[in-house]
């Protein structure tokens, strides 16, 4: 099956209030050209389930969230998202803030149809008060531990990015670490992965052992090729961050007029193609 | 004895406290502690296990400041997934940096205010909550003042002793709040109910000093002795191998 789509057509299935989980972690290999596409469309009321970075804050920024779940937000060489924070501190947003380990144990949950997985992740600490919907559990065994029950968190629809995919939806990461992205996906009703590059099938164990291939067609309902489509995050081996570009997207939080003129010059693109000609071109006019 | 900094009695004592910790994960946040970890590495602690802060563990000890020598030895793959799993397996020793502490070590770096719409939004829970039920934790406070050593922090990301008490035996038998380094001194929980006790003030602060700056009591028994001074041998390590660019007067200094 060829489930090569493009990322208006993901966009055009997502609806108001919906709950979207965003695979990467912090500012690393996040599916930005699908956030930036949402970004592009009259979607409101989101969920966003995310180890978040720029996906979260871009889209807090837009007006677009209504509630986040998260561990962190964070654009890492820049360690707190300035826009994600200007969201909290305004009081914009509803913030379910989990230890990191009991985000992963809710995606695991959802992936494997299970109510809740037991942890020890929370005890303890405000996460269970700040998060009244999370209860207790209390072990059926001799040891009787009471334990944190962290529920499926459930998602309509995953987006991530890959370095590599075929067509038919398996995906492969190039860089140091998988992150979460396969649980997002078997988290999701839908699913779908950009990627910078759709190669034939036998090329994908050329780039790298099948080890790499984290992700099967089973868990990918479509696939976009999206070249450069984690800009600005870091995409190893196929580029860097683009930290000239993050710090003055940081730096926006702090200067209304800044972010009006960083929203025109980029945010406003009509397409994707447009956003990457105008990094190009301003990226030579600074050089 | 040579000379030395407040920030070299710092990082000796933040290595100080993986003593005795052996063959387990010793994780650290900030340049005194990332120092620190390492010092311990290459004098006492040589069975330590160190990550490249993304998802290798490395064989060889690398610097936090200057030119790092070639390409590290690379001993293991460990991404988050197995970051988590190693931390509730227990063989982990994590130093974090604490925005608030309070006097049993109930820890806050997740915001300030009310958590519902914060005055300043901070790191959030990260692994905080994980980390402190599972295996030992630091902490590591650049700035000791009465903003960070607090009689009741605004959100609790890492339990302190009176919280894990609450929990009960079994919930908390791999609760260990060991040590808690600031840029005056050094505390443990060895107080009344395992109330923060000062173990020692670094050289040249008063007992006053550190507890005009806390905005709780401290445990303090009889006289308090001095922060042990870097030797020779840990100010070498420490000048020429580990952090030949003086990152750590950055974070405290002199």
């Amino acid at each position: 099956m060829d489930k090569r789509t493009t990322a208006a057509a993901v966009v055009a299935e997502l609806r108001d209030g919906m709950t979207i989980g965003i695979g990467g972690w912090g500012s690393r290999r996040k599916p930005m050209a699908l956030v930036r596409e949402i970004l592009r469309s009259p979607l409101k009321d989101l969920t966003l389930v995310s180890y978040g970075g720029p996906d979260v804050g871009l889209l807090c920024k837009a007006g677009k969230v209504k509630t986040v779940v998260y561990g962190f937000v964070s654009l890492d060489s820049i360690p707190l998202e300035p826009h994600f924070r200007a969201a909290r501190q305004a009081g914009s947003i509803e913030a379910k803030e989990l230890d990191e380990g009991m985000l992963q144990w809710g995606l695991y949950a959802a992936a494997l149809r299970l109510p809740f997985l037991p942890t020890r992740a929370g005890l303890g600490t405000d996460v269970m008060t700040v998060n009244p919907h999370i209860a207790t559990v209390r072990s059926p065994y001799a040891d009787g531990e009471e334990l944190v029950a962290m529920p499926a968190i459930h998602l309509d629809v995953a987006l991530i990015h890959m370095n590599r995919a075929d067509v038919r939806g398996n995906g492969q990461f190039l860089g140091p670490d998988p992150y979460f992205d396969d649980l997002f996906c078997m988290a999701a009703t839908r699913r779908f992965m950009s990627c910078e590059k759709i190669v034939d099938t036998a090329d994908l164990t050329k780039a790298g052992s099948f080890h790499t291939l984290k992700i099967n067609r089973t868990m990918v309902d479509g696939v976009i090729e999206t070249p450069n489509g984690a800009h600005f995050t870091e995409c190893p081996p196929d580029y860097d961050r683009d930290e000239a570009f993050q710090k003055e997207y940081a730096a926006t939080a702090r200067d209304p007029a800044a972010w009006d003129a960083f929203a025109r010059r980029y945010l406003a693109c009509e397409s994707e193609e447009a956003y990457q000609e105008a990094v190009k071109r301003e990226a030579v006019r600074s050089r | 004895m040579s000379a030395f900094t407040r920030a070299e009695v710092c990082t000796v004592a933040v290595a100080d406290a993986f003593r005795g910790d052996g063959e387990i994960l010793a994780s650290s946040f900030g340049t005194v502690p990332a120092i620190g970890a390492r010092l311990a590495r290459l004098t006492f602690e040589p069975d330590l296990l160190m990550t490249d802060g993304i998802a290798s563990l490395v064989a060889d000890v690398r610097p936090v400041s200057g030119d790092a020598p070639g390409e590290p030895v690379v001993e293991g793959w460990l991404p988050f997934r197995a970051v988590f799993d190693l931390l509730w397996n227990g063989r982990r020793h994590v130093v974090m940096i604490a925005s608030q502490i309070d006097r049993y070590g109930n820890h806050n770096f997740a915001c300030i205010g009310d958590h519902a719409r914060p005055k300043a939004q901070l790191l959030g829970m990260r692994g905080a909550p994980g980390n402190t039920i599972s295996h030992t934790t630091s902490y590591w406070i650049p700035n000791h003042s009465r903003k960070t050593f607090v009689e009741k922090v605004d959100v609790v990301s890492g339990v302190g002793y009176d919280r894990a008490a609450k929990l009960g035996k079994q919930t908390s038998r791999f609760h260990e709040v060991r040590f808690v380094i600031s840029n005056l001194g050094v505390f443990d929980f060895g107080g009344p109910d395992h109330a923060m006790r000062l173990v020692s003030v670094h050289p040249g602060v008063g007992v006053d000093e550190v507890v005009e700056n806390t905005g709780f009591a401290l445990a303090i028994e009889g006289d308090v002795p001095d922060t042990r001074a870097p030797s020779d041998e840990e100010l070498r390590i420490i000048r020429e191998t580990l952090d030949p660019a003086g990152a750590r007067d950055n974070e405290v200094p002199s």
